[in-house]
C-alpha cells in the first residue's frame, strides 16, 4: 500500500471522530478530495523541479498517535530559549504536552488548535480565518484534511505581547517512523505586536516527516516577527507551508535558519492586501553531508505603495543541495511597488549543488523590482589577508562566513535568540572563535 | 563514410560551379494539407535527396508523432492543427506584382522609413526585377571571394547533394531530431535553409547573410540552418529580414545549429520582424525556433537577437560550452506591443573548464503584450572556474502589459562564479520632461530612451544592421505612448 493510499484510508477512520455538522467537515472533505486528485508532488511539477519527495514517502509512517508522551524537561531544556521568559506551546509526537507548555487566556489566546476547533467561543474566529489564505496545493490540502492539533494564537487589537511565543514540536522516536501534520493559526489584531519562534526537533534517529501548515493573519498596522529554527537531526524531514495575509500598514518578517534536517522544504507565501505593507523574508542556510534545503518563496503584491525585501544566504558543504525559488508577482493595480530580492550562495565543496530560480512576474509599469543572485566562493584575497595576520585557515573561513551571513543575522530582534543562532552557526562550522560576534 | 580531407573540399570547390542560391529553384506547386510518412518522403524526393537523408527525416517524423506539443512557456495561443498545414509550398516563380504601385502602401511606407533602396523594396515585396540588379552583381563578386577562400555558402538542399559528408557528419549533432516537438517536426519536413562551412584558419571576409534569400523564397516555414566553423576560423552570420513580412503562414519552426570547432568563432545575429498580428491581436506568425551552438576548445559563439515581430515567440538560442576555455554570449532585445507574446532567453551549459558566458537581455513591453525572459545557466561538475554574468532588464510601458523573468541557475561546481541581476522599471517622467524641455516631442523622447536602454545589445550588431534595428524599435513602439 502506498503512503498516499494509507493516508486516504486513515482519513476514513479519522472521519468517525469528527464533528459532522461543522463547516470544517466540508473543508476537510474538499481538501482530501483535492489531495486524492493531485497526489504528492513529483519532479514533473515545476515548483518541485529540484526537490524529490520520493525517498521520503517510502518508510511506513505511523500517521497519528493519541497517547500523550512525556519527555523529561532536563533533556529538552536546551531546545527552549530558556534565557528569557516565554509563552510555550509544546507538542510531543503531535500531541500537546501540558507539562512542558506555558499557555495563557489572559487578554490574549495562546492555546491549542484542538481547543479552538471544539469550543464554540472560538467559532467566529475559526470561521473567519481558518483555511482562508492557504493555497489548495496537494500538501496543504493533506494537512487541512487532517487538521487536529497545533498552535492557536489570537492577539487582540492594540495588544503588544510582552514576551515571545515559542512553538516547539518534539518527536520522541517511540514509533519507528512518524508522520506529523501540525496546523497553526495565528491571528494578530489591529495594531498588535507579536514575536514567535518555531522549532521542530527530533529526539531520536527514527524517521520523521513533518508536513506543517501555518496561517498568519495580520490586521491593520499589526507587527509580526516570526523566526523558524530548523536544526533537526539528519533523519528528520520537514515540509513547512506558511501563508501570510497582510492588511494595510502591516509589517511581517520571517527569518528562516536552516542548519539541520535531511530534507527541508519551505513554502513561504506572502499575500499583501492593503497599501503600505512591508514584507521581509530572510534566511541563512548552512548545509553539509547530504542535506537538502529548498526555499520556495512567493510575494504577491496586489495593492499599491508596498515593499518587500528578501535576503537569503546559503553556504553549502560536502554533497549538500540548496534550492532557492523566489517569486515576486506584481499585479496591474499595484503601482509604486518596491520589491527587492537577493540570494547569495557559496559552494564550499565540489559535490555541493545549488539550483536557483529567482522569478519576477510584473504587470504594473510604475514599479521598482529587482533581484540579484550570485553563486561564488570565498574571496581568496580576503582569506589571505586574514591568514597573513596569523588567523588559521579554518577560523579565517569562519570569519568570512559570519560576515557573509551577517546582513540576515543583524535584523534578528531578540538578542538572546541572536546569541543562540550565533552559537548554532559556530557549532555548525565547527569553530570556536573565542569571542561573541 | 570515405575520408574527406580539406584538399578534397578545395578541389570540389574549384571544379564546381555553384549557384549562390538566392533562389530556390523548384517547381511551383503545393502539397495537399496534412502530414504523414508519404508527405515526408515526397518532400525528400522533391529535394532530390539521397536515401540516408530520407531515412533521417522519417526517423524524425516517427519521433515527432510520439511527442506532445510543449505548453510550459508563458504564452497563450491557439495550438496549430498540424494536419491542416501544407508542408511543401514551393514559391511561385511568377512575380506577385508587376510594379510597386500594386504593393500595399503601408508596407512601402515602412520600407521607406527603414531606408531600404527602391531596388531592395521591389525585391522584398516580391516585385519582378531586372536580373542585372545591383545586389545580384554584388553577389557575384562575393561569390568569387568566398570561392577563393574555400568557403561553402549555399542552400542546405544543395549542400545535402553536393557536400553530403559534411552534412551527414554534423546535421542533428547539436539539435537532435528528438530534441523537442518543433525541432522534430522541422527535422522531418524542413523545406530549405542555409549551409555554411568555413575551412580551417579562414577568416570569412564579409558578413554572410540570409537576408534576401528568405524573403525571395516566400519564407519557408521550416528552415534549417547549419553553420560549421572549422578550427581557427571566424564567421559573422546575419539572419532575418528587417522588413515586415506579410506572411500568412501561421507557423514558423526553424532550427539553427552552430558548430564552432577548436579556436573558431561564430557570431550569429538575428533581426526578426515577422508579422505580429493586427492591433486586435488577430493573425500573426507563431515563431517556434530552436537555435543552439556547440563550442569546442577555445571556441566562441555569440548570439545577438533583436526580436520585434511575431504574434508568439518561443526561442532560446543556446550555447553548449563543451571545450575548455570556450565562451558563450547572448545579447537580446525583445520588444512586444499590442497583443504580442514573447518567451525568449538562452541556455548556457558549461561543461569545459574555464568556460565563460555572458547574458544581456533587454525586454520592452507595451500595449497588451507579455514579455518573458527564460534562461538557464548550468555549471556541470567538471566545469572548473566557470564564470557567468547575466543581466535582464525589463521596461514596461502602460499597465496592461507584463514582464516576467524565469532564470534557472544550477551550479554543481564549487569554483563556479555566477552573477544574475534583473530589474524592472518604466520610463521616468523626469527623463521625458527633460527631453520635452529641449524641444524633443514625447514620441521621439521615448525612442531615444529605448535606444539608450537597448544600447548594450545594439552595439553588438554589425553596423548596417544596428541602424535598421534602431529604426525598427521606433516603428514597433509607435503609438504605444498614451
Amino acid at each position: 500500500m502506498s503512503f498516499k493510499d494509507k493516508l486516504l484510508s486513515s482519513y476514513i477512520a479519522l472521519e468517525d471522530y469528527l464533528e459532522f455538522d461543522s463547516p470544517l467537515h466540508d473543508i476537510r472533505n474538499e481538501a482530501i478530495k483535492n489531495f486524492e486528485e493531485k497526489g504528492f508532488p513529483t519532479k514533473k511539477d515545476e515548483a518541485w523541479k529540484y526537490t524529490s519527495l520520493k525517498s521520503l514517502l517510502k518508510p511506513d509512517y505511523s500517521v497519528y498517535s493519541n497517547k500523550e508522551r512525556n519527555v523529561e524537561l532536563k533533556n529538552v531544556r536546551k531546545y527552549f530559549l530558556h534565557e528569557i521568559d516565554t509563552y510555550k506551546l509544546v507538542f510531543v509526537d503531535g500531541v500537546y504536552s501540558s507539562f512542558l507548555s506555558e499557555t495563557t487566556h489572559d487578554t490574549l489566546d495562546v492555546c491549542l488548535m484542538s481547543a479552538a476547533l471544539n469550543k464554540s467561543k472560538y467559532k467566529p474566529v475559526i470561521e473567519a480565518y481558518f483555511n482562508k489564505t492557504a493555497k489548495s496545493d496537494s500538501l496543504t490540502s493533506l494537512n487541512t484534511a487532517f487538521t487536529k492539533e497545533g498552535a492557536y494564537i489570537h492577539i487582540p487589537a492594540h495588544k503588544e505581547v510582552e514576551k515571545p511565543i515559542e512553538i516547539i514540536n518534539f518527536s520522541t522516536g517511540n514509533e519507528d517512523a512518524i508522520f506529523l501534520q501540525p496546523r497553526n493559526l495565528i491571528v494578530v489584531g489591529e495594531n498588535a505586536h507579536v514575536q514567535i519562534i518555531e522549532r521542530h526537533q527530533s529526539l531520536s534517529n527514527n524517521e520523521v516527516l513533518t508536513n506543517s501548515v501555518t496561517e498568519i493573519f495580520a490586521e491593520k498596522r499589526a507587527y509580526v516577527d516570526y523566526y523558524k529554527i530548523q536544526n533537526d537531526v539528519s533523519t528528520a524531514s520537514l515540509i513547512d507551508n506558511t501563508y501570510i495575509s497582510q492588511q494595510r500598514d502591516t509589517v511581517c518578517r520571517v527569518h528562516t535558519f536552516s542548519f539541520g534536517g535531511k530534507l527541508v522544504r519551505n513554502n513561504l507565501n506572502y499575500f499583501q492586501h492593503g497599501e503600505h505593507t512591508d514584507s521581509t523574508l530572510k534566511g541563512i542556510t548552512i548545509l553539509e553531508g547530504k542535506q537538502h534545503v529548498d526555499h520556495n518563496t512567493l510575494v504577491h503584491h496586489t495593492a499599491p505603495n508596498c515593499e518587500s525585501h528578501q535576503d537569503y544566504k546559503g553556504l553549502f558543504a560536502e554533497a549538500s543541495i540548496g534550492v532557492f525559488n523566489g517569486k515576486i508577482v506584481v499585479e496591474k493595480d499595484a503601482q509604486k511597488i518596491d520589491a527587492f530580492q537577493q540570494n547569495n550562495n557559496i559552494l564550499i565543496d565540489d559535490k555541493a549543488t545549488i539550483n536557483a530560480k529567482p522569478q519576477l512576474e510584473i504587470f504594473a509599469d510604475d514599479v521598482k523590482c529587482s533581484h540579484g543572485c550570485t553563486i561564488g566562493q570565498f574571496d581568496e584575497e580576503a582569506l589571505f589577508y586574514l591568514r597573513s595576520r596569523g588567523i588559521g585557515l579554518k577560523e579565517s573561513r569562519a570569519l568570512l562566513m559570519y560576515a557573509f551571513a551577517n546582513t540576515v543575522l543583524e535584523s534578528v530582534k531578540i538578542p538572546e535568540l541572536k546569541t543562540r543562532i550565533n552559537k548554532l552557526i559556530a557549532n555548525k562550522i565547527g569553530v570556536s572563535l573565542g569571542f561573541e560576534l | 563514410m570515405s575520408k574527406y580531407t580539406e584538399d578534397d573540399l578545395k578541389k570540389e570547390l574549384e571544379t564546381k560551379e555553384y549557384e549562390y542560391g538566392f533562389y530556390t529553384d523548384i517547381e511551383s506547386d503545393t502539397f495537399p494539407n496534412g502530414l504523414n510518412e508519404d508527405v515526408v518522403r515526397a518532400i525528400s524526393k522533391k529535394k532530390e535527396e539521397p536515401e540516408w537523408m530520407t531515412e533521417w527525416r522519417l526517423e524524425a517524423f516517427r519521433v515527432w508523432q510520439e511527442m506532445e506539443e510543449p505548453d510550459w512557456a508563458n504564452v497563450n495561443y491557439e495550438k496549430p492543427n498540424f494536419q491542416n498545414i501544407s508542408y511543401y509550398s514551393a514559391p511561385n516563380k511568377k512575380p506577385k506584382y508587376n510594379s510597386l504601385d500594386e504593393v500595399d502602401p503601408e508596407l512601402l511606407d515602412t520600407f521607406k522609413r527603414l531606408g531600404i533602396s527602391i531596388d531592395e523594396q521591389k525585391k522584398l515585396a516580391g516585385v519582378a526585377v531586372d536580373i542585372v540588379m545591383d545586389s545580384v552583381s554584388v553577389a557575384t563578386t562575393f561569390k568569387k571571394t568566398l570561392n577563393e577562400k574555400g568557403i561553402i555558402f549555399c542552400p542546405i538542399s544543395e549542400a545535402i547533394r553536393e557536400h553530403p559528408e559534411l552534412v551527414k557528419k554534423y546535421l542533428g549533432t547539436v539539435v537532435p531530431q528528438r530534441d523537442n516537438f518543433y525541432a522534430a517536426l522541422n527535422s522531418a519536413v524542413f523545406s530549405d535553409g542555409s549551409f555554411c562551412y568555413i575551412p580551417k584558419g579562414v577568416r570569412c571576409p564579409m558578413e554572410l547573410s540570409t537576408y534576401f534569400r528568405i524573403n525571395q523564397a516566400g519564407t519557408g516555414q521550416f528552415e534549417r540552418t547549419l553553420v560549421i566553423a572549422d578550427e581557427g576560423s571566424y564567421v559573422s552570420y546575419l539572419e532575418g529580414c528587417t522588413a515586415p513580412s506579410r506572411d500568412e503562414n501561421q507557423l514558423h519552426a526553424a532550427v539553427v545549429e552552430l558548430i564552432a570547432l577548436d579556436d573558431a568563432e561564430i557570431k550569429y545575429s538575428t533581426v526578426q520582424n515577422w508579422y505580429p498580428g493586427d492591433k486586435e491581436g488577430k493573425g500573426g506568425v507563431y515563431n517556434f525556433v530552436t537555435k543552439r551552438g556547440i563550442c569546442e576548445k577555445n571556441a566562441k559563439i555569440s548570439w545577438t537577437q533583436v526580436e520585434t515581430g511575431s504574434a508568439v515567440t518561443w526561442k532560446y538560442p543556446s550555447c553548449i560550452l563543451k571545450g575548455d576555455n570556450s565562451i558563450g554570449e547572448f545579447y537580446s532585445i525583445a520588444v512586444t506591443n499590442d497583443f504580442q507574446q514573447a518567451d525568449t532567453g538562452t541556455k548556457m551549459i558549461h561543461l569545459g573548464k574555464n568556460t565563460r558566458s555572458t547574458i544581456i537581455s533587454k525586454g520592452i513591453s507595451a500595449g497588451q503584450s507579455q514579455n518573458s525572459y527564460r534562461g538557464l545557466v548550468k555549471i556541470m561538475p567538471n566545469a572548473d572556474n566557470a564564470r557567468n554574468f547575466s543581466q535582464c532588464d525589463s521596461l514596461l510601458m502602460g499597465n496592461n502589459c507584463g514582464a516576467h523573468t524565469f532564470p534557472y541557475i544550477e551550479a554543481k561546481n564549487k569554483s563556479a562564479q555566477i552573477e544574475h541581476e534583473a530589474t524592472t522599471s518604466k520610463i521616468g517622467e523626469d527623463q521625458i520632461f527633460y527631453c520635452n524641455q529641449r524641444g524633443i516631442d514625447t514620441e521621439k523622447a521615448i525612442a531615444l530612451i529605448v535606444n539608450g536602454f537597448s544600447k548594450e545589445v545594439l552595439n553588438k550588431l554589425p553596423m548596417e544592421f544596428a541602424v535598421e534595428a534602431q529604426k525598427l524599435l521606433e516603428i514597433s513602439l509607435e503609438g504605444s505612448v498614451g
